[in-house]
């Protein structure tokens, strides 16, 4: 017998006797507003940063700004500019070491933990969101939906490879419960709300 | 109304004065009060170092003492939890008999006798210790940890008294430390548990320290004297009688 | 052998250090209120989570199997383990056909509980613990101490210490910003070099065959998302049926670990990236048997957010060392018993039964409840000093007689009053240390009742 077998055996026997699995509907009634202003506190919260705008074009000039400055920066949301044809999800992590900033769009927000998701496609690289100095998404206000039991009927979560909640820069308060904002993936979220 | 007296051994033994004071105040409330007079100890202190299997024979007594009464009352959340929940005698219909009818005593005033006032006076700066067994066992009151409306009956009870005030430490509902057996086999943290539980009250300059439990009481009250604080100790049932007098 | 209690009295020596501690994890467990009380249906919440885990342990089988077949369709290799061993042995064969040397690691309770590293080490394979409190502990050569916290019992004037030796920052600079900056740059080329990236598991979904992995420093996935191979370790237990019971436990998690609403970064993996390998290893160890016990089993559904370590005043004052475990705290007291009777046999009496880990525990374990009859069953099976034994025999014969008990109670009586410290040795009485006997009255109750009422 194989560990498989020995496990699921050793499981069958043990097991106890049937329980049911209770329905979890679980939703909430909060107006439009009330979820914008919400998902703006909580991203705070998380030590993240919320603009709100009406167009793209804050965006654009943030943007031109990265090249006057002469970041190195990935942008993957063709209304914004153009995308990096150099990026792709076969980049390496050398590849991506150097890059300072990243600008991604996310297809939904949560209000009551200010994240939002990005699936593999938003990303185009696993690895970018992650190893970039300062993250930057554009999310669609009517895209933020209430509490996570919202969320996991909106997106399909294994609709593609990977994808991740994003809810502020990356934190630790492992030395004496101190909070550093910027572990090891990026000192910085910044959300451009439209 | 009558109600059999369940005196917990170490009162019977070391704090008398609780167990005349609760069956003094159910006399007054208007219970005739009976004493089993062949009762010996509930056997929590050998379950609770997990020798359950050697308390068939207080079990048994208990039984034999109990099993005729309609309610039983006791000075002491975490005994009266321990027959709840650990009275393995083998009559078992006794032992449902005396489940269903058993009561810690603010439990048994607030939610079986309905208690609405008490002739009661204790003017001085109370701190309230809750102790666990009652609390979270029996629910006497509300917890902490959990998000539900708050209650406590114990409180409810000593607002009753005329001129008490009455004050919670910070941290509400932390253990004394006392656990049983634990008080001296894990000696140093318990003595540490009491000594910060203590800290909070005095934050609070309490001149009296009152529980539903003795046990608590009688941890608090050895690390009080060590100390040689001023701080006195007062089961709730004392204070509910009315009486702030008390031998030394 | 050191225990428990022995460990924990040489804790409280440092009287500073132990407050600290205490407070300080005091107040990660009102953040946990402060955040559960946000949620009107919290406690709902928890009744849907300890529902849906006591439904999935009596299917548990089925959604193994479940779990591999979605898996291994959407490209992960999955693996089983019955014990520790084999669970070592399946990641060093990966290393070895694939000609590693370069190995990360994001938190992983079972991996500490499977002593991987140790066992890597022994075979020339030094694994760096990327999460940083993990990092600090494993420079230090010391285990973690809180499975959410690992280096909570120390000061930054350590780390600053550890860091000067190991990445040669400053002598005596300790502020945590310097630090934790010194740490990102020491670790990112880690991450840029890392060929294999072993990952826990924190939720195994059933119906996609994914796995979900919850970190606020983005550690898990810098590793994965560089290295050529991610190798992710569970146990049986970290099944749930449905992509909708992660609303229910997301949501659970982090307010109950740290009291924030969701951890920075949750990751959720079906498919290797194009060129990646993606294993998933599932382990036993044990597992199956406390599943097969009906007094444990519920300790099987824990999520590790170490809620209860954070309100159990006992593990607040006695520091997770104490426990000599990869899992202190309450919930290491009930779970460790079953790996080792002999080792863990303390664990079980660490505890005044308070109740508050319960309490606090967004899956509803019995913790208490199991804290009590482990000593039952432990205590039957012998684990208990032949004293102990003897003085609770004496006990119950004693007290279970109407007779002997009075008997016994005036002698103590009398004892009390003449010797009030019992033994004039302080020593061999340990109430007596830092504690007054209490004064023993002329008269018990039962007397001052027949005078009095009869």
């Amino acid at each position: 017998m194989n560990a498989r077998e020995i496990i699921l055996g050793s499981v069958a026997i043990n097991k106890p006797a049937p329980a049911i699995c209770p329905e979890t509907l679980i939703s909430s009634n909060k107006n439009r507003s009330g979820l914008i202003d919400e998902f703006i506190q909580m991203n705070r919260v998380a030590g993240g940063s919320v603009i709100e705008t009406d167009e793209l074009e804050l965006i654009k000039k943030d943007i031109n700004q990265s090249v006057k400055n002469r970041e190195y920066f990935v942008n993957t949301i063709s209304a914004v500019g153009q995308k990096n044809k150099d990026i792709n999800e076969f980049s390496d992590a050398f590849s991506l070491a150097s890059v300072h900033k990243v600008y991604m769009r996310s297809k939904l927000g949560v209000a009551e933990n200010g994240s939002v998701w990005l699936g593999e496609s938003d990303l185009v690289n696993r690895l970018l969101p992650f190893i970039c100095e300062h993250l930057v998404i554009v999310l669609d206000s009517n895209s933020i939906v209430s509490n996570m039991h919202d969320a996991y009927k909106r997106i399909k979560a294994d609709e593609e490879g990977y994808g991740v909640f994003i809810s502020g820069p990356s934190k630790t308060a492992d030395i004496e419960q101190s909070l550093v904002i910027g572990a090891h993936g990026p000192r910085s979220l910044l959300i451009y709300l439209v | 109304m009558t109600v059999y007296l369940f005196v917990p051994c170490y009162i019977d033994q070391f704090y008398p004065q609780v167990a005349i004071a609760t069956c003094q105040l159910l006399g007054k409330l208007g219970c005739k009060v009976i004493f089993p007079l062949n009762q010996t100890c509930c056997g929590q202190p050998m379950a609770n170092s997990g020798f359950a299997h050697l308390t068939s024979g207080c079990s048994a007594n208990f039984v034999r003492n109990f099993s005729e009464a309609d309610y039983i009352v006791s000075p002491s959340g975490s005994c009266v939890l321990h027959i709840k929940e650990h009275l393995n005698d083998e009559n078992e219909q006794a032992g449902k008999h005396i489940r269903d009818r058993i009561f810690e005593l603010t439990e048994f005033l607030v939610d079986i006798l309905n208690v609405g006032k008490l002739e009661a006076f204790f003017a001085h700066r109370v701190g309230l210790h809750v102790a666990c067994h009652g609390q979270r066992g029996l629910h006497t009151a509300s917890m902490t940890e959990l998000v539900s409306p708050s209650f406590s009956k114990p409180e409810k009870l000593l607002n009753m008294v005329e001129g008490i005030q009455l004050f919670y430490p910070e941290r509400k509902d932390e253990c004394c430390g006392f656990g049983g057996t634990f008080c001296v086999f894990e000696e140093a943290v318990s003595v540490k548990m009491g000594r910060d539980r203590l800290s909070e009250h005095k934050s609070n300059a309490v001149e009296f320290i009152t529980s539903t439990d003795s046990s608590c009481l009688m941890h608090l009250e050895g690390i009080l004297k060590r100390e040689k604080s001023n701080i006195r100790i007062r089961h709730i049932a004392e204070i509910l009688n009315g009486s702030d007098r008390r031998e030394s | 052998m050191a225990n428990h209690a022995s460990m924990a009295a040489a804790f409280i020596k440092d009287e500073a250090r132990v407050n600290w501690h205490d407070e300080t994890l005091w107040y990660v467990r009102h953040k946990r209120d402060l955040a559960a009380v946000k949620i009107p249906e919290w406690e709902q919440l928890r009744e849907l989570a300890s529902e849906i885990k006591n439904h999935t342990l009596s299917h548990l089988d089925d959604y193994l199997v479940e779990f591999e077949k979605r898996a291994t369709e959407n490209g992960i290799i999955v693996h089983w383990a019955v014990d520790a061993q084999e669970h070592n042995d399946i990641i060093w064969n990966l290393i070895r056909s694939n000609n590693i040397s370069r190995v990360v690691k994001s938190k992983s309770m079972l991996t500490e509980e499977c002593h991987l590293n140790e066992y890597l080490s022994n075979r020339g394979i030094k694994v760096v613990d990327t999460d940083l409190g993990e990092y600090i502990v494993q420079l230090r050569e010391e285990s973690p101490s809180h499975i959410v916290l690992p280096a909570i019992h120390l000061r930054k004037e350590d780390v600053g210490k550890t860091f000067h030796e190991h990445l040669k920052t400053e002598q005596g600079n300790s502020d945590p910003q310097y630090l934790a900056e010194a740490a990102r740059q020491s670790m990112r080329w880690k991450f840029i070099h890392s060929e294999m990236a072993i990952t826990g598991v924190n939720f195994a979904i059933a119906e996609t065959g994914g796995f979900v992995v919850c970190t606020n420093e983005g550690n898990a996935d810098m590793g994965a998302h560089a290295a050529g191979i991610h190798v992710a370790c569970m146990g049986i237990e970290k099944i749930i049926p449905r992509t909708e019971d992660l609303g229910v436990f997301l949501r659970l998690l982090a307010r109950s670990a740290t009291g924030q609403p969701i951890t920075t970064y949750s990751s959720h993996f079906h498919k290797p990236r194009r060129g990646q390998e993606m294993h998933v290893i599932i382990v036993d160890n044990g597992r199956t048997r406390q599943l097969g016990n009906p007094d444990f089993r519920n300790s099987l559904k824990c999520i590790r957010c170490a809620a209860c370590f954070n309100t159990c005043p006992v593990y607040r004052k006695s520091g997770g060392h104490s426990y000599h475990s990869p899992v202190a705290g309450p919930i290491g007291a009930i779970l460790n018993p079953n790996l080792n009777r002999r080792q863990n046999a303390d664990l079980p009496f660490a505890s005044t039964l308070c109740g508050s880990c319960s309490n606090v525990c967004p899956v509803k374990i019995d913790i208490h409840e199991q804290l009590w009859k482990w000593r039952q069953d432990l205590t039957k099976e012998g684990y208990v000093t032949k004293s102990k034994k003897a003085g609770m025999k004496g006990m119950a014969w004693i007290l279970s007689s109407p007779a002997r008990y009075r008997m016994a109670g005036r002698v103590v009586r009398i004892v009390l009053r003449f010797f009030p410290s019992l033994v004039p040795i302080r020593d061999l009485n340990p109430w007596y240390k830092q504690r007054e006997m209490p004064a023993a009255p002329n008269q018990s109750f039962r007397e001052w009742y027949l005078k009095n009422k009869k």
